[in-house]
């Protein structure tokens, strides 16, 4: 049982780390939106492009990280599913 | 099933949606030379329509089974990819589709609320629950919450909450259907509510989950193609870049630089708004005293008022020299006064909210929270937070969004659908907040400033169709045509945009179709999992766990077209508007189910008591702020914190949470039978066996 518990903790981790930037990406963001439109990313004030698209490809990479190393994870602890 | 097996069935679908996709694209070039040739709209129309809903219901028929796992759960073989495409077709809604980009177009960076709340919350599905469920690997969500937390109760609770939160939004997709097919054949409302419903059932009701998932599929590349060509188009002729998404920061910027102008007084254009918005200030002073006077005489003012006004018009039709258009519009006064006290205080307190936005200055598109003071900015962003966090859970709580994970055919494969699920999704949100810029820019250019003899033709197009949704008054008088002179309606910005680029019919027929295979595919989905929860839930887990599988699936298919009648029915009602129907799902879901699902997998402590406990209180905290603030229950009592009522999850959802973990603590912990069954789902390889044996 101690491998389970420490893939566990490692998976626990990863999705803690993920989940932070998620909330910052988003919500801290947006809470301080008025404030960080005065820079310009791409021709956008910055808080519209976080808004319309830099979150959204925060997300994906997110998603795409998770389960790219979950994977990896899964073969580490040997816990892939059997058929 | 065998990985060779699995992988010739990927390659055989690859081909299939390869080949359809080519057909697709085939059609449309055919329909265009039509078009070319003097083949009328409304052939092209019914052709469009016609030949994709024959299409959705031939992938049905193709699909039918009557195996169990194949018409609950498609077989458990859907690859990634192909999931990922229907969950994002069940995703999409009439809502995303048609109302988005509007929704953007009238708010601005507000709106973007919607962008970040409908894909971050793949976030949460895919850390926190699809790859948990899919190893669970049942039928249903109240399924989970019956084997994890144990008896009846808590599975009963789940199919409350699933079918309300179902049930009001397939109500928001089925009105949805109506408007596109009766908007688009001329047919009558009702006519298209059927008529659309018509195809769902033969989908589902033949092929269930498998049926559902080959034609979602089949919805999405319909659905994402007829979003993109008129964007990419409408990109290329104010930007020359085919990559709107890249393209329309400079657009943005000018679209402010022209907002500047336009509030700017001391500019010629400036100051010909100004003078349309001092003729709205006065407007709604007259509404705003009219309604004082209905406050405080009730009905008799409203009498008295209808005799001032016929008197006026006698007095106008007696004189000499009248202008005709001064008796026509006193006439339409007449003939559209308010019958009693309520619709009269509604219309007018309508009109005086139209007349105060017109009168103020135009708030700037990428400004976020505009307000006119630091109050009002707070509240707005407060909002804000509130609905991007209920849409984010409620999108993690939905039970026909996760349910689609259980199709998969192995947890790794389900959390790579996730990834591709927000890819396909975030294609469509990515691309609506250009969309709102391109058609501002060009009714910001274009149309304001030019003159009421020569409006551009797509103008004139929709104000003859629907005054609500398109309609320019000349105010002041002076033939030029001024921004605060415009009313548009949210849902004409995408199905105005292939006339608005200078497109062909045949593409405005495509968003037709886009926009229907969007409502149908979410419609699809959310009434088979009501049916499914009835069946699989109520009959077969609570009423008779004996029952052979051909029974079972004939109550489902029963089931599904007694849910189809009745959503048909309600529909037919017209109740509430669709913004707050999706809004009211997202919250309803969120409070009710995510509470007791994630910590049901993250927290093993977590029991039947406090799952019972968490789910009715956190929905019950949602139901009743809902019914005591929202305008059409008529309760209105002031709001908590200002938040309004489509947020109402933020009450409920940590209601929920505390309700878990409170209940857990005060109850014994659970059996070992059930911490065996967490730990089963925790670990892909843990076999079923470990803890089959010991429930």
């Amino acid at each position: 049982m101690h491998k389970h518990q420490q893939y566990w903790q490692h998976t626990l981790r990863l999705t803690a780390v993920l989940l932070a930037i998620w909330f910052v990406a988003t919500f801290l963001v947006a809470w301080f939106a008025r404030e960080l439109q005065a820079f310009t990313v791409f021709g956008f004030p910055f808080s519209f492009f976080m808004a319309a698209q830099g979150a959204l490809l925060i997300y994906i990479a997110l998603v795409a990280y998770y389960a790219y190393r979950m994977d990896k994870l899964d073969v580490e602890y040997d816990m892939q599913e059997g058929d | 099933m065998g990985a060779s097996v699995q992988s010739q069935f990927v390659s055989q679908l690859k081909r299939y949606y390869a080949l359809y996709t080519g057909g697709v694209i085939g059609f449309v070039v055919m329909l265009a030379i039509l078009e070319q040739m003097g083949v009328p709209n409304k052939v092209l129309g019914y052709l469009f329509l016609g030949v994709t809903v024959l299409l959705y219901a031939g992938i049905g028929i193709l699909s039918r089974t009557s195996d169990v796992t194949e018409y609950y759960v498609a077989g458990r073989r859907v690859p990634a990819l192909f999931n990922g495409m229907a969950v994002a077709a069940d995703w999409m809604s009439a809502a995303s589709f048609i109302g988005l980009a509007g929704t953007l177009y009238v708010s601005g960076y507000d709106g973007l609320a919607f962008v970040m709340g409908w894909t971050g919350g793949f976030c949460l599905v895919a850390f926190l629950l699809a790859p948990y469920l899919r190893k669970f690997g049942q039928y249903t969500i109240p399924d989970f919450l019956g084997m994890r937390y144990g008896g009846g109760l808590p599975r009963a609770i789940g199919v409350f909450a699933a079918i309300l939160c179902s049930f009001t939004y397939v109500i928001a997709q089925v009105y949805g259907v109506g408007l596109i097919v009766s908007r688009f054949t001329g047919l009558d409302f009702g006519v298209g509510v059927f008529v659309g419903l018509g195809s769902i059932l033969v989908c589902s009701f033949l092929g269930g989950m498998r049926a559902v998932t080959w034609t979602q599929v089949a919805q999405y590349v319909i659905l994402i193609v007829a979003y993109l060509i008129p964007v990419i188009w409408l990109s290329v002729k104010h930007t020359g870049n085919p990559v709107p998404q890249v393209a329309y920061g400079y657009v943005l910027q000018q679209v402010t630089a022209r907002e500047n102008v336009l509030n700017d007084a001391s500019t010629p254009e400036g100051a010909r708004e100004a003078e349309v918005r001092t003729l709205f200030k006065q407007q709604m002073k007259i509404d705003s005293a009219k309604l004082a006077a209905l406050e405080a005489g009730g009905a008799a003012y409203l009498v008295q008022e209808r005799a001032r006004l016929t008197h006026t018009l006698q007095q106008l039709k007696d004189k000499a020299h009248v202008a005709p258009q001064d008796i026509a519009a006193l006439q339409n006064e007449l003939a559209t006064f308010p019958k009693d006290v309520n619709s009269a205080r509604n219309t007018w307190r309508a009109a005086v909210e139209t007349e105060k936005a017109k009168s103020s200055p135009i708030i700037a598109h990428a400004e976020p929270f505009a307000g006119s003071d630091e109050t009002a900015r707070d509240n707005k962003r407060k909002n804000f937070l509130a609905l991007v966090l209920c849409l984010m859970v409620g999108t993690a709580a939905l039970p026909h969004i996760l349910m689609r994970f259980y199709t998969t055919s192995s947890v790794k494969e389900a959390r790579l659908s996730v990834f591709w699920s927000l890819l396909f999704i975030s294609l469509l949100y990515i691309t609506a907040p250009a969309l709102a810029v391109l058609a501002k820019y060009d009714v910001y250019t274009l149309l304001v400033g030019s003159s009421f003899s020569e409006l551009p033709s797509w103008v004139s197009a929709w104000a003859a169709v629907d005054k609500t949704l398109m309609s320019v008054t000349d105010m002041n008088k002076d033939g030029i045509v001024q921004l605060a002179e415009i009313t548009i309606g949210g849902d004409l910005i995408m199905l105005a945009t292939p006339e608005i680029a200078g497109l062909p019919y045949v593409v405005t027929a495509l968003v037709a179709a886009g926009g229907l295979a969007a409502a149908l595919s979410t419609a699809d989905g959310l009434m088979l999992t009501i049916a499914n929860t009835l069946s699989h839930d109520v009959y077969y887990k609570m009423i008779d766990p004996r029952a052979p599988t051909t029974r079972r699936l004939i109550i489902s298919k029963v089931l599904l077209l007694v849910v189809a009648v009745f959503a048909a029915y309600i529909t037919s009602l017209k109740p509430g508007d669709i913004l707050f129907l999706v809004g009211a799902a997202f919250s309803l879901a969120a409070s009710a189910f995510f509470p007791a699902l994630a910590l049901g997998i993250f927290w093993k402590r977590a029991n039947k008591m406090g799952a019972v406990i968490g789910m009715v209180s956190g929905l019950a905290t949602c139901m009743v702020y809902m019914f005591i603030t929202y305008p059409f229950f008529g309760v209105n009592a002031p709001l908590w914190w200002g938040i309004n009522p489509i947020s109402a999850g933020i009450f409920g959802m940590p209601i929920g949470f505390i309700g878990v973990i409170l209940g857990s603590l005060f109850s014994a912990p659970p059996s070992p039978e059930t911490r065996a069954m967490v730990d089963y789902v925790r670990y892909p390889n843990m076999r079923l066996d470990s803890f089959i044996e010991k429930r």
